[in-house]
């Protein structure tokens, strides 16, 4: 099976050799394009049945060493039920991404090449069981990743996004070198099995806890460390932006619950946790509210990834938090909320960024203020886009509800940990989850009604025609999966099982009960507390709206009849503008105006600036509206001053005289002679 | 448990719901009438108005679509669906195990959706202010109820409302501040999800003060009528949700008989009663506020309510 899968990430590796190959045949792009998109699609649901089958049918966890590998040792690879629950979403997402990318205009081998390096490099990380390997895997997917954010090279602004996605995305291979180094001690091996059987302790646990934290979270977006985000979503294609969202930040989340809930062992403290509760409570509040703020659809789906992402560390944390208290129960329903949640914004935004690409290639832009009425002209890919803003602003019985209930109910039990501190930060953070739920779900209804319903706002928007064929399955598989993904929740967890196991405690029962209901259809939170029936959530909302119809439908016979709009007294649209006047239409900037007053204005920065002329004065008012995100100047700002200082502090030492050169030549040598001698003798 | 009383006490349930609906809006506005000194239509005319609705042709716009025809169905749907789990005059219902409160938010929120949806449809001016107006509410509404929760959460241990009505009931819990300033909390929230007065008018004839109303302006025949339908039930819903929680007392318990029953229906209506008489009165005596203080107002529920979680972490020596 191993065989299998590296088999796999070497196609995948041969497939980018062929597409930098045919950049020099000119004229094969199409087929370059076919065999790459064509080689991904296979290899990805090669490895999603690879992963359901390790899952499914508890097949027996053996490590491998491979016949090459680092200098100090042999690279190793497994597959644990961690590992195969995320190979099984990395399969499913670039399954859809490909075949979407198959009925997309082909792209350059700009794109070509990096692509299946990327799922190369995730896949790597994933089954990757040693830390030298599990780094390879993480750079690989970073410089892939960066690649294809600078494949549209030739702007300025993809440039600006490529840069400063390459400095983060070194920021967090500089954070997680030297956390395994930590890890691995003074004993040297990087082999997991060494690592967890040797747990850090002391300051070196600190350490660990706080490097780790940075660089996954560095990769995956959490707040603070986010500002690189939206920029590079905005330069991104579907496929590929459908890829990094529903995959990427996942793989950087498998590594840090991998590093700090796996490899640090169960003796952790249970304050381990609320790093990461507070981290991922303010990254779904800060995610969702810039999610109302956007105004270009690649950003504002980037932005509830953050969100989401946010919810997954949330569960991570509160699954360290809950088993350092010895409450394994509720260890493994914080897990299981943080995984299925994992899986499920891994399909439904995998939906979203496709929809978006949909609408990218159809519409011709990304602006909101560009879009609107696509409903009309692209009606599959609206309903493939209604599942999608459904699952995303987790309504019941759609598949991000399911995960959110689990979140919710693990949440609501944090009161069980006797700390007063812990206690209060869960309740705060309780709120904050549920305020950003509530943003997410504004967010998705601005991004629906805004750039599906109403009516066209730009000649080229009016002018959009379906997706092609490939296009629109592409967008239906992945829908028609968060539909079953919502109903069936308990099955997932049922699968989810050694994944759980792995990240809450060996002897944890799943948060889905086989008893009394048939298998798997029942989510349960604890013992005692409540369930969540979806299959029966789903049905009873089909019978009584089917009732519902067919009642009112028996009294109120008569047809529907169709008139003018009345449009608040607005006059009629000029004649040239046949498909009414933009501006009388709620826009991207219009529709976030309630939130930007209520929250924005405190947490983004945000102001108005509104400029009334004089009664009498014909000219026109002007009207600006301006949200900004604190985080990148806090951040950003102090490290580019002190890089400056330093540079000029530097540029100073060229001015120095022979003899300063020399004898700062020679001090260096000395001070590094002393160090490496203190070291010796330690 | 499918027993045959569970599926009896389910089906009066829904009857008794879906009558009591128009009733409450009805009732709610004679009241106010009768307290600003008007004699006001009778309690029946909300029932009378949706069945004339229903008899007349609906008209939409040129460029609506799909959704402006199926979002009340849905809206309608999910709002039924959460008050059939809201015991009324007994527990034991047979969807008393679906009855979970987030379940309940998640259908609420459901509901609310499809109802901003419907607003945006036709990419009016009124429609797209009163959905974003509505959505920015819900950002402060729902934290509020979910730190409720909590608090109903940490006391009776679970989520699930016919189990927290059975332990506010029978657990002998007696007062408690937490649980006043989570009603408080929670009535803050009705208020605002119910778009009354003084988040929002329901009366009002003045668009830029509306809310609700402005997602309306283009439905007309049966779809009014299904969101006006959908509005009552949300009404009924909270109305039920607070005197199930608050005041669990007199509701039949699980397997009771018939005469439990008719106790337990007079208690409700009596509650429910109550509860009218209530609004009818906050209405009356309050002005609507600015659009812009509805967060401070929602914020002071949420507040509240994060102060009963804390106090019940203080005081009964969870820590």
């Amino acid at each position: 099976m191993l065989t299998g899968l590296l088999l796999g990430i070497g196609l995948l590796a041969l497939l980018a050799l062929v597409a930098a190959g045919s950049g020099w045949v000119p004229g094969q792009e199409r087929r370059a394009a076919r065999a790459v998109h064509g080689g991904c699609l296979v290899i990805g649901l090669g490895f999603a049945g690879v992963a359901a089958a390790k899952l499914g049918m508890g097949l027996p966890e053996v490590p491998m060493a491979l016949p090459f590998g680092p200098p100090w040792g042999a690279a190793v690879v497994a597959l644990d039920g961690l590992s195969a629950w995320f190979l099984l979403l990395l399969g499913l997402s670039g399954a859809s991404a490909s075949l979407f990318a198959l009925g997309m205009p082909p792209e350059t081998g700009r794109v070509l090449v990096p692509f299946p390096l990327m799922l190369a490099g995730m896949a790597l990380t994933l089954i990757a069981a040693d830390g030298f390997t599990l780094l390879l895997g993480f750079e690989v997917m970073s410089f892939a990743s960066w690649a294809l954010i600078a494949a549209d090279h030739a702007e300025a602004e993809n440039r600006a996004a490529a840069r400063r996605y390459l400095m983060f995305a070194v920021l967090a291979g500089a954070c997680l070198v030297p956390a395994f180094g930590l890890l691995a001690g003074p004993a040297g091996s990087l082999e997991f099995s060494a690592l967890r059987a040797s747990p850090p302790e002391g300051w070196r646990a600190g350490a660990v806890l706080a490097l780790g934290l940075a660089g996954a979270g560095a990769k995956a977006g959490l707040v603070p460390l986010h500002a690189w985000l939206p920029p590079a979503y905005r330069a991104a294609s579907g496929p590929v932006s459908a890829l990094m969202s529903g995959v990427m930040y996942k793989v950087a989340l498998y590594v840090l619950a991998r590093l700090l809930l796996d490899l640090c062992g169960p003796v952790q403290p249970a304050w381990w946790g609320v790093p990461l509760v507070v981290a991922g409570a303010v990254s779904a509040l800060f995610g969702a509210l810039r999610a109302n703020m956007e105004a270009e659809i690649q950003p504002l789906l980037a932005c509830s990834t953050i969100e989401n992402i946010g919810f997954i560390t949330l569960g991570f944390g509160l699954t360290l938090a809950f088993r350092g208290a010895d409450l394994g129960p509720l260890a493994a329903l914080a897990a299981g909320a943080s995984l299925l949640h994992a899986l499920n914004h891994g399909i439904f935004k995998t939906l979203l960024f496709l929809v978006a690409g949909a609408v990218r290639n159809a519409a011709g832009s990304q602006r909101i203020d560009r879009l609107g009425g696509l409903i009309h002209a692209m009606p599959v890919t609206a309903l493939a886009a209604l599942v999608g803003i459904g699952a995303a602003a987790s309504l019941p019985p759609l598949a991000g509800f399911a995960s959110e209930w689990l979140l919710l109910e693990a949440l609501l039990a944090g009161w069980r940990v006797s700390d007063i501190v812990f206690q209060v930060v869960v309740a705060a953070a309780t709120a904050l989850v549920a305020m950003a739920a509530a943003l997410a779900a504004a967010a998705m209804v601005r991004f629906f009604g805004l750039v599906f319903l109403g009516r066209p706002r730009s000649p080229r928007g009016a002018g959009a025609r379906e997706a092609p064929l490939k296009e629109r399955w592409a967008l239906l598989l992945p829908a028609g999966l968060v539909v079953l993904l919502g109903l069936f929740p308990g099955l997932l967890l049922a699968l989810a099982a050694p994944a759980i196991r792995v990240l809450a405690g060996p002897a944890t029962p799943t948060p889905a009960t086989p008893t009394p209901a048939p298998a798997g259809l029942v989510l349960v939170a604890g013992e005692g507390a409540s369930t969540y029936l979806p299959l029966a959530v789903a049905l009873l909302l089909a019978l009584v709206l089917v009732t519902l119809w067919f009642l009112v439908r028996r009294r109120s016979t008569g047809a529907t009849q169709r008139g003018p709009v009345w449009n608040g007294g607005f006059s009629d649209p000029p004649p040239f503008l046949h498909f009414g006047d933009p501006l009388t239409q709620p826009g991207a900037a219009g529709f976030a105006q309630p939130l930007r007053q209520m929250l924005g204005s405190a947490l983004l920065g945000a102001r108005e600036v509104v400029m009334m002329r004089p009664p009498g004065d014909p000219r026109p008012g002007h009207f600006a509206a301006h949200a900004a995100d604190p985080t990148p100047g806090w951040l950003l700002m102090p490290l580019a001053r002190l890089r400056d200082g330093i540079a000029a502090r530097a540029e100073r030492l060229r001015d120095l005289t022979i003899r300063g050169c020399l004898s700062l030549s020679f001090g260096t040598l000395v001070v590094l002679l002393a160090l490496l001698a203190w070291l010796e003798a330690r | 448990m499918l027993t045959f009383g569970s599926i009896i006490v389910q089906a009066l349930h829904l009857a008794l719901v879906l009558a009591a609906a128009p009733l409450v809006v009805g009732l709610i506005r004679w009241l106010k009438a009768r307290m600003q000194g008007r004699r006001g239509a009778s309690p029946l005319q909300p029932l009378r108005d949706m069945l004339k609705l229903l008899r007349k042709r609906p008209v939409l716009a040129e460029n609506a679509s799909m959704v402006s025809e199926v979002a009340p169905y849905v809206a309608c749907t999910a709002s039924l669906v959460a008050l059939a789990c809201i015991p009324s005059f007994s527990r034991g219902m047979l969807l008393a195990p679906v009855g979970d409160l987030i379940l309940l938010v998640g259908l609420l929120a459901l509901a609310r959706m499809a109802l901003a949806l419907a607003g945006l449809d036709v990419g009016t001016g009124f429609g797209g202010l009163g959905a974003a107006r509505e959505m920015s509410f819900a950002v402060f509404a729902e934290p509020a109820l979910l730190l409720c929760v909590l608090t109903f959460a940490i006391l009776a241990g679970t989520t699930n409302l016919d189990l927290i009505a059975a332990t506010f009931r029978d657990g002998g819990l007696g007062l408690r501040v937490s649980l006043a300033l989570a009603a408080v909390a929670m009535l803050a929230v009705a208020v605002a999800e119910n778009a009354r007065i003084p988040v929002d008018n329901p009366g009002t004839h003045l668009e830029v003060t509306m809310v609700h109303e402005a997602m309306l302006l283009e439905s007309s025949g049966r779809h009014l009528a299904l969101w006006e339908f959908q509005a009552a039930l949300k009404l009924t819903l909270w109305l039920a949700l607070l005197s199930a929680i608050f005041v669990p007392f007199g509701t039949a318990p699980t397997g009771a008989g018939p005469l439990a029953w008719v106790l337990g229906l007079a208690a409700w209506l009596l509650k429910l009663g109550a509860l009218c008489f209530a609004l009818a009165v906050f209405e009356s005596a309050i002005a609507k506020m600015r659009v812009f203080r509805v967060p401070e107002f929602l914020g002071a529920a949420l507040l509240l309510a994060l102060l009963a979680a804390a106090l019940l972490f203080v005081s009964t020596g969870l820590a």
